[in-house]
């Protein structure tokens, strides 16, 4: 019978639980069952719950970004990303320049029936156009209204948190820093003298303001 | 013809099956409820069913009805009139079940001389219905299942029989109130105030009957046939609606029978210390205290259940075969000796 003392203690540790579930008051006031406040759990509909961290809830799209790449749709393991773009002819940016040809958006759906959260597309995306935002409340009677176009995906947006500083110690994955100067975001891979080039043209499209410090 | 609360035979029996028809459903929408649903709620540290009615207590009957609202889904491949059979002998052996529990000195359904007997081989008949099933269903895992069943209540019916047979030697009867009135008139060396439940001289007695009645109620960590992991269900498995919800009924009732079966036999039953045994008020009185003595019982059931682990099947066989059936024995040799003996 070796197994008896764990088998007892099994017992105990429900027992335990469940006591704590149903009298977490202390002192005087122990007697009194409260579930409410001893389960770990949330009363969904009646309360929400608060996302943690980073959570992946939905996938937004900042549309002045993206220059329909298509890289994430193709590392997308599902699938679920589709994309159409045409390009059109922009003034040079400067007097005298070449005429610029600019790759416009036309299509850029997110189907989250097949989606899986992965995140891929938002790590691959080398423009920061793809963001997560934790709301989660998004489900549908329809599963083709799951679909969302670039309209609704662009809604997502104001739904994006501020950046939030990384963990010390964890390993920097996903380039969405906003600061490149700093040396404790600095991307793993080394701008140096080759990749100049390509962080320049991000300033010069003014994409954004990435590399105001990547090549110092 | 006129039984013990001098009516007619009539009249005592649509009495006694009104009361049976709002005992059962009663008894298992009560466990259910506070175990099934609550007590494993609080040991997962959740709440449970909030929604309906207050604290979710009419959550069982909500769901009854959503069952009654469902699709009666046959398979093609099945055979229709076993598949449809099966739930009702499941159910009808539960039903069965309750006939003899004495609730008091009168408050019993038939005072059978054989009760006990009556009730072990009543308890086997489930097990038909879920061969039943399994076989009815024209599908592999609901066939699995039902052999699975059918091996382990096989297994579980001796040490729980055996366990039962050292009961009866000490009682000197098969008659559950007679095994009720040996526990009330017993002493304690001498010491009679509380009579003599037989969990303190059967204490063996009553652990192999608590471990058998969980397998034979096919409770986790015996849960094999229904194994939801492996066999997604088991013998249900191709249940829909209202023959589900009979399997359900079904399950949860005789988990009542049973626990109620264990109170007669070893906690004492409906007896309370300090009353005259045939004490007309024991009638009132007697229902009560077995309900309590019952839910403590069912409490253990369902408590060993949400705590561990299913076994595997060769465990579980081999416990049965060679660990509980040995020491039943022992304990039934052990239990005779004492009896000639005294």
């Amino acid at each position: 019978m070796p197994q008896l003392p764990g088998l007892l203690k099994g017992l105990g540790v429900t027992a335990r639980t469940a006591m704590r579930t149903l009298f977490p008051k202390r002192g005087m006031r122990t007697l009194i069952p409260a579930p409410q406040q001893g389960s770990v759990t949330v009363q969904y509909p009646h309360e929400k719950e608060a996302p943690p961290d980073r959570a992946r809830g939905v996938i937004a799209l900042h549309e002045e970004n993206c220059t329909a790449c298509m890289l994430c749709s193709r590392s997308c393991p599902d699938w679920c990303i589709y994309i159409e773009g045409h390009k059109v002819k922009a003034p040079p940016r400067r007097a005298g320049g070449a005429v610029r040809s600019v790759n416009v958006v036309d299509r850029f759906d997110i189907d989250y029936a097949l989606c899986m959260y992965c995140g891929i597309c938002v790590e691959v995306c080398p423009f920061d156009a793809l963001f997560w935002s934790p709301e989660y409340e998004y489900s549908e009677p329809h599963i083709a209204d799951l679909l969302h176009d670039r309209i609704r995906l662009s809604e997502w947006m104001e739904t994006v948190p501020e950046f939030l500083e990384y963990e010390p110690g964890s390993e920097q994955k996903v380039r969405k820093v906003p600061d490149f100067g700093t040396d404790d975001f600095a991307p793993k891979r080394q701008l140096g003298a080759d990749d100049a080039g390509p962080a320049r043209k991000l300033e010069a499209d003014g994409a954004r303001e990435l590399a105001s410090g990547a090549g110092s | 013809m006129t039984g013990a609360l001098g009516l007619a035979y009539w009249a005592e029996t649509s009495i006694k099956l009104g009361v049976a028809l709002i005992v059962i459903p009663t008894a298992a929408l009560m466990l259910g409820y506070l175990f099934l649903l609550k007590m494993m709620a609080f040991m997962q540290s959740r709440l449970g069913p909030q929604d309906v009615g207050p604290y979710g207590t009419l959550q069982l009957i909500a769901d009854a009805v959503k069952f009654l609202q469902k699709e009666d889904i046959h398979p093609a491949a099945a055979d229709r009139r076993v598949f449809r059979a099966a739930p009702v002998v499941v159910l009808a052996s539960s039903f069965l079940l309750f006939v003899v529990l004495p609730t008091g000195p009168d408050a019993v359904v038939e005072n059978l001389d054989t009760g006990i007997f009556y009730a072990m081989a009543v308890s086997s008949l489930s097990v038909l219905g879920v061969l039943m099933a399994g076989w009815a269903s024209a599908n592999k895992y609901a066939l699995l299942g039902g052999l699975r069943a059918a091996g382990q209540l096989i297994a579980y019916e001796l040490p729980l029989i055996l366990a039962v047979m050292g009961v009866v030697i000490q009682a000197d009867s098969l008659n559950l109130q007679e095994i009720v009135r040996a526990q009330a008139e017993g002493e304690i060396f001498g010491f009679g105030l509380i009579g003599n439940p037989f969990i303190l001289t059967q204490f063996i007695g009553f652990l192999i009957f608590m471990i058998s009645a969980q397998a034979e109620l096919t409770q986790t960590p015996f849960d094999m046939p229904v194994a939801e992991t492996e066999l997604v269900g088991g013998f249900h498995v191709e249940y829909t609606g209202f023959r589900f919800l009979l399997f359900f009924m079904a399950e949860v009732a005789t988990a009542f029978a049973f626990s109620a079966l264990a109170t007669v036999m070893f906690l004492g039953g409906w007896w309370i210390p300090g009353f005259d045994f045939d004490a007309p008020v024991l009638n009132v009185l007697g229902p009560v205290v077995m309900l309590v003595k019952i839910l403590v019982v069912a409490f253990i059931i369902f408590w060993i259940r949400f705590t561990y682990p299913r076994l595997r099947e060769d465990q579980l066989q081999k416990f049965a075969w060679k660990v509980l059936i040995p020491l039943s024995l022992a304990n039934i040799v052990v239990t005779g000796i004492f009896k000639v003996v005294l």
